[in-house]
């Protein structure tokens, strides 16, 4: 309950900042972010203690865990994103979304390899038909899918409406695949909390957690920037386009 | 109200005169149905035990063939474009589509569990071959809407083939994992009570999906400002 308010939380204030305030946030998660992600690697590998039952192979936690939640959030983001682009027809949602997306994928694929090494230290198995894992990977086909879609649309206003409408049918539908699969079968464990665990692994936990959001914040507001100079780019007619470059060159 | 009827019967009717797509389905899931008989081998046992997954994924593999069909007529002279801009509106034409396409897939369910009884030695009784038609019936519509969704879209593409499958199969895993389930629990007995959960699971699944596919398809057809 408390990771879906935080998640509503960022969700909410990236929505109402993100117009005014977007070099600086880009900023600020370039720099702060593998700082973060420093602090949470270090105090995870030398400072936490080994986990009593499962010994140091816990330590993937630090990464696993965050990668797990910081995917999720960049899909809500990129669900409201494309709601957002749907009403306004402006582009520059669409570029987030795109963006949102991409992160996201980036961030599952992570998870899923994660996940697949500690499942062959702890369960001794690559992959097991359990249901995070496989929600974890339907919803990796599922927000690739969009992103080919996208590719394959031939305009520009195919790949936004389009892309969004399939964004907005596959957030809707990771909860159904999660209770199917949970009905299925399950072995993964439920989720520890802060109170349960030493603070010297909830501390790793958090800078981590904070290192993989500013991260991922720039990573989508650079490709952001990118899918805007390429938009850009393309609606520049042909002969202003090779002035421009003459111009450059010169 | 009248419109989506009009839709519907259209489609219907030329489904009727053509009768092309309507075999070719047919015979697609019966053939799909022999595969796998000829994948697992002659152990009877195996295949009554995989029955439920097989008459699943028959119905799952033949509906992309009748959802990638589905709008090859409103492509050609760009007459989709002409239905949208009807009274009737992006909304009624996606619930004459889907429906027209959901009475299709439902259509197929008695013949092809009639072929798997036969093939796979299947010991039904009278209600169970009710129930497996009913859990059909309910996977082919869970199927119908996101396929006529997607199929409004993949149906201008090039790669019209692949990109369905790609978007639709893991979107609909669980109308799978429902079916597979439902008809599991119907052939085989359900000791537990399980039957209802997977049961609402498929419901749930028909009613999120007939209503937010409707509410998006008009983004689907329409072209952006």
């Amino acid at each position: 309950m408390i990771t879906f308010v935080s998640a509503l939380v960022v969700t909410s204030a990236f929505m109402l900042l993100v117009d005014r305030h977007e070099a600086r946030i880009r900023q600020l998660g370039s720099w702060l972010g593998p700082v973060f992600l420093l602090a949470g690697a270090s105090t995870g590998l030398f400072l936490a203690p080994p986990e009593r039952h499962m010994g140091e192979v816990q330590r993937i936690m630090y990464v696993h865990v965050p990668a797990a939640k910081i995917a999720m959030l960049f899909y809500l983001l990129a669900f409201v994103l494309a709601i957002t682009s749907l009403w306004t027809s402006k582009p520059r949602w669409d570029d987030r979304m795109v963006a949102a997306i991409e992160v996201g994928v980036v961030l599952n694929a992570l998870l899923l390899v994660q996940g697949s090494i500690w499942g062959r230290a702890t369960w001794g198995v690559w992959w097991d038909w359990d249901v995070r894992l496989t929600t974890s990977l339907v919803m990796f086909l599922l927000f690739v899918g969009v992103l080919a879609l996208r590719r394959m649309a031939s305009s520009e206003d195919r790949r936004a409406q389009w892309g969004a409408v399939a964004t907005i049918v596959a957030f809707i539908d990771v909860p159904l695949v999660y209770f199917c699969v949970r009905w299925w079968r399950s072995l993964h464990q439920v989720q520890s909390s802060p109170e349960t665990v030493d603070p010297m692994m909830v501390l790793p936990l958090r800078l981590s957690l904070a290192g993989f959001l500013l991260l991922g914040m720039a990573g989508l507001l650079w490709r952001a920037r990118i899918e805007r100079a390429r938009r850009s780019s393309d609606e520049t007619p042909l002969p202003e386009k090779a002035l421009m470059e003459e111009t450059a060159n010169a | 109200m009248r419109v989506v009827w009009a839709i519907l019967s259209k489609d219907l009717l030329l489904e009727w005169r053509e009768r092309a797509r309507t075999l070719s389905v047919i015979l697609f899931a019966a053939v799909t149905l022999l595969l796998f008989s000829f994948a697992l081998g002659p152990d009877v046992e195996a295949l009554r035990a995989g029955s439920p997954g097989f008459l699943t994924l028959a119905l799952l593999l033949s509906s992309t063939l009748a959802l990638n069909e589905s709008f090859r007529l409103e492509r050609e002279d760009r007459a989709l474009e002409g239905l949208v801009m009807r009274p009737v509106g992006a909304t009624g034409l996606f619930y004459a589509k889907a429906l027209a396409n959901a009475i299709l897939l439902a259509l197929l369910g008695p013949l092809v569990v009639a072929l798997a009884v036969v093939l796979y030695s299947l010991e039904v009784g009278p209600g169970q071959t009710v129930g497996l038609i009913g859990c059909w019936m309910l996977g082919a519509a869970g199927l119908a809407a996101p396929g006529t969704l997607y199929a409004a879209m993949t149906s201008r593409l090039k790669t019209q083939d692949v990109a369905l499958p790609i978007l639709l199969f893991p979107l609909v895993i669980p109308v799978l994992l429902g079916s597979v389930k439902a008809m599991d629990l119907v052939l085989f007995g359900d000791a537990m009570g399980q039957l209802p959960s997977w049961i609402s699971l498929l419901v749930a699944f028909d009613v999120v999906y007939w209503t937010v596919c409707g509410v998006l398809f008009r983004f689907a057809v329409e072209e952006g400002e």
